[in-house]
């Protein structure tokens, strides 16, 4: 950036652009685009009856919030916690878990699960689920002593491949009518949430991201590794199990909100440490926030406001983290 | 004091270290000699509870490290083991302050700061302070590692093979560190070397191991006995006396010694004899 902020941050100045700026300018940089994207999202185009419009979009924009925030913690704590930058809660398959989930749940329960029972009880059970079966599987993943990254990784991928390929069995045998009940919760849209389910996940963000606020500085010291981590006092397994429980909350949260994703976290996550250029969860979680709500709301303000390409920001967005993936993978291996 | 009662660790059949009791006193250098193998790295993993033992215990100032608090543990013995690989990018004070963790929980102080700048100071690093690790060679990040854990100021360090990746000048200024921290600051200093020399010429305690048990241990002039030095190592070592320190020499084969029969006798043959070849 400019002269001033050099002075004031005594930051090192080497090759790279992004450590020439301050943490917090990017930071108040950030803020602005996601507010600016917020405000242009509300206003731009509004015809007709401004309080209807406007309640109907802030619905929407709530909802790309609450998902944009859980899925850019939950990927920034997934990368402390395996102490790797390229694992994803998606990556290793636990949207793809929780997808499996509502769909055994409506095989199950049948039309009687999607018509009598209320979206928070369903929320509520899925998550149990989701805590039940993940968090003992991941936390074997994470804690054995002698696990490579690339066991890990694998096991991820496969797991992920094989809760989809059930459930995608599973659709294709049950009642069509129960079926289209399920596609409509599997499909990324934002504007079709429950505002009960809204409010809710909402709180849930809320709750978590304020744990894991309070748990900053011990993160920063688990994401050196199990060894170095213990080496300062860090009680590992502990500290690991509750944060494997946040990601999953955050997780459930937003696959019940708007289906599955693959690589949006990984893309905001990197963007927010190639922007700060700071190892600190003081600013990496705040930024990758600030970012996923810029790209969520800004790119749909960009897609559907002004290009008038209707729902293809996911494509997009998809396109480039997987882009991103596939180059950090290429890295790794030349390392 | 370290102290280990039948320690033991075993991956399925393999036995890595087998029943280990040992009492490290406070104060000065002990060095871990052995071939690979021996179970040196595992021990002192377990004695850092890096890793789990299958049996026994080890406790430190008499707390179990099993089950003591890990913060607790954190405040009195540090460890650096071998390959440290960072998902992170760091610079080199970065790492260095994460020293400092045990004892300011992520928020640096003044008194913390001094810490880091003296323990940059000691390993000569103050230039490359600013630096990322990334951007560094192996010895230099290995002496950013080893100024972390000095900067965590413990009375008892850990350290599995700092003089990895050293050159000659870095090596003898690594000992001489660790040297001075056990004297002149009172640190308890345990070191896994490979060359057995440094271990003779810094260390006040050599314990010697061989397949997952102590072989030996005593003063560097007790440990330093070509016989002993054999049944240890495997391999025939010399010993000489340079200025009252004890020198082992094994590289000798081609230099010092006869030169064996089968490396040169086709060549003399070829010269006192040639003889054609025949079909």
């Amino acid at each position: 950036m400019s002269a001033p902020d050099l002075a004031h941050a005594g930051t090192p100045t080497t090759e790279h652009g992004s450590r020439h700026r301050s943490p917090t300018r990017v930071l108040a940089l950030l803020a602005t685009l996601a507010l600016a994207s917020c405000a242009a999202y509300l206003t731009l185009g509004v015809r007709g009856n401004w309080a209807f419009v406007l309640e109907r979009r802030a619905t929407t924009l709530a909802t790309m919030a609450v998902v944009g925030v859980a899925i850019a913690v939950a990927t920034v704590l997934f990368h402390a916690v395996t102490a790797n930058r390229i694992l994803t809660p998606s990556v290793m398959g636990f949207d793809a878990l929780y997808v499996l989930v509502q769909t055994v749940a409506v095989v199950v329960g049948g039309t009687l699960w999607t018509s009598q029972v209320g979206p928070l009880p369903r929320f509520a059970l899925e998550t149990l689920i989701m805590l039940v079966v993940a968090v003992p599987v991941m936390r074997w993943l994470v804690l054995g002593e002698r696990r490579s990254t690339d066991l890990v990784v694998l096991t991820g991928l496969v797991a992920g491949g094989v809760f989809r390929a059930v459930s995608s069995f599973l659709q294709r045998v049950m009642d069509p009518t129960e079926f289209v009940v399920l596609q409509d919760r599997l499909f990324a849209d934002f504007s079709s949430s429950e505002p009960a389910l809204l409010g809710v996940t909402t709180l849930v963000v809320a709750l978590v991201a304020a744990a894991v606020w309070r748990l900053r500085a011990t993160l920063d010291v688990l994401a050196l590794g199990r060894d170095l981590a213990t080496t300062l006092g860090v009680d590992h397994a502990r500290t690991t199990l509750a944060v494997l429980v946040a990601v999953t909350l955050l997780v459930s949260v937003s696959t019940s909100l708007v289906g599955p994703t693959t690589f949006f976290g990984l893309l905001v996550a990197h963007l927010a440490y190639r922007l700060v250029g700071s190892h600190r969860h003081t600013l990496t979680l705040p930024a990758a926030s600030l970012a996923a709500i810029t790209a969520l709301v800004g790119g749909q303000v960009v897609f559907e406001r002004l290009l008038g390409f209707d729902g293809s920001l996911s494509i997009v967005v998809e396109l480039l983290g997987g882009l991103l993936f596939l180059a950090l993978c290429v890295r790794r291996t030349r390392a | 004091m370290i102290r280990t009662d039948r320690l033991t660790k075993a991956y399925g059949e393999s036995v890595v270290v087998d029943g280990v009791s040992l009492e490290i006193p406070r104060g000065g250098v002990t060095a871990l000699v052995g071939p690979n193998g021996a179970g040196k790295s595992t021990l002192l993993g377990m004695i850092a509870r890096l890793l789990s033992a299958t049996s026994g215990v080890a406790t430190v100032d008499d707390l179990d490290v099993a089950t003591a608090p890990s913060d607790e543990i954190a405040r009195r013995l540090s460890i650096l083991r071998q390959d440290n690989h960072l998902a992170v990018r760091l610079t080199v004070r970065d790492l260095v302050g994460f020293g400092r963790f045990p004892h300011s929980r992520g928020r640096l102080t003044q008194a913390d700061l001094a810490h880091v700048q003296s323990a940059l100071e000691q390993l000569d690093l103050v230039p490359l302070a600013d630096r990322f690790l990334d951007e560094l060679s192996g010895g230099q990040r290995q002496r950013a590692f080893v100024a972390m854990v000095l900067a965590q100021d413990t009375d008892y360090v850990l350290l599995d093979e700092p003089l990895n990746n050293l050159d000659m000048r870095h090596a003898a200024d690594m000992m001489a560190q660790l040297r001075h921290a056990a004297d002149r600051l009172g640190r308890t200093i345990v070191i896994v070397v490979h060359d057995i020399n440094a271990a003779s010429a810094y260390a006040d305690h050599i314990i010697a191991m061989r397949d997952g048990r102590v072989a030996a241990q005593g003063t560097p002039a007790e440990i330093m006995q070509p016989v002993l030095l054999q049944e240890i190592f495997g391999v025939p070592i010399r010993v000489e006396d340079v200025g009252g320190c004890l020198v082992g020499l094994h590289f000798l084969p081609f230099c010092a010694l006869p030169a064996p029969a089968s490396a040169l006798a086709p060549q003399a043959a070829d010269v006192v004899a040639p003889q054609r070849a025949s079909g």
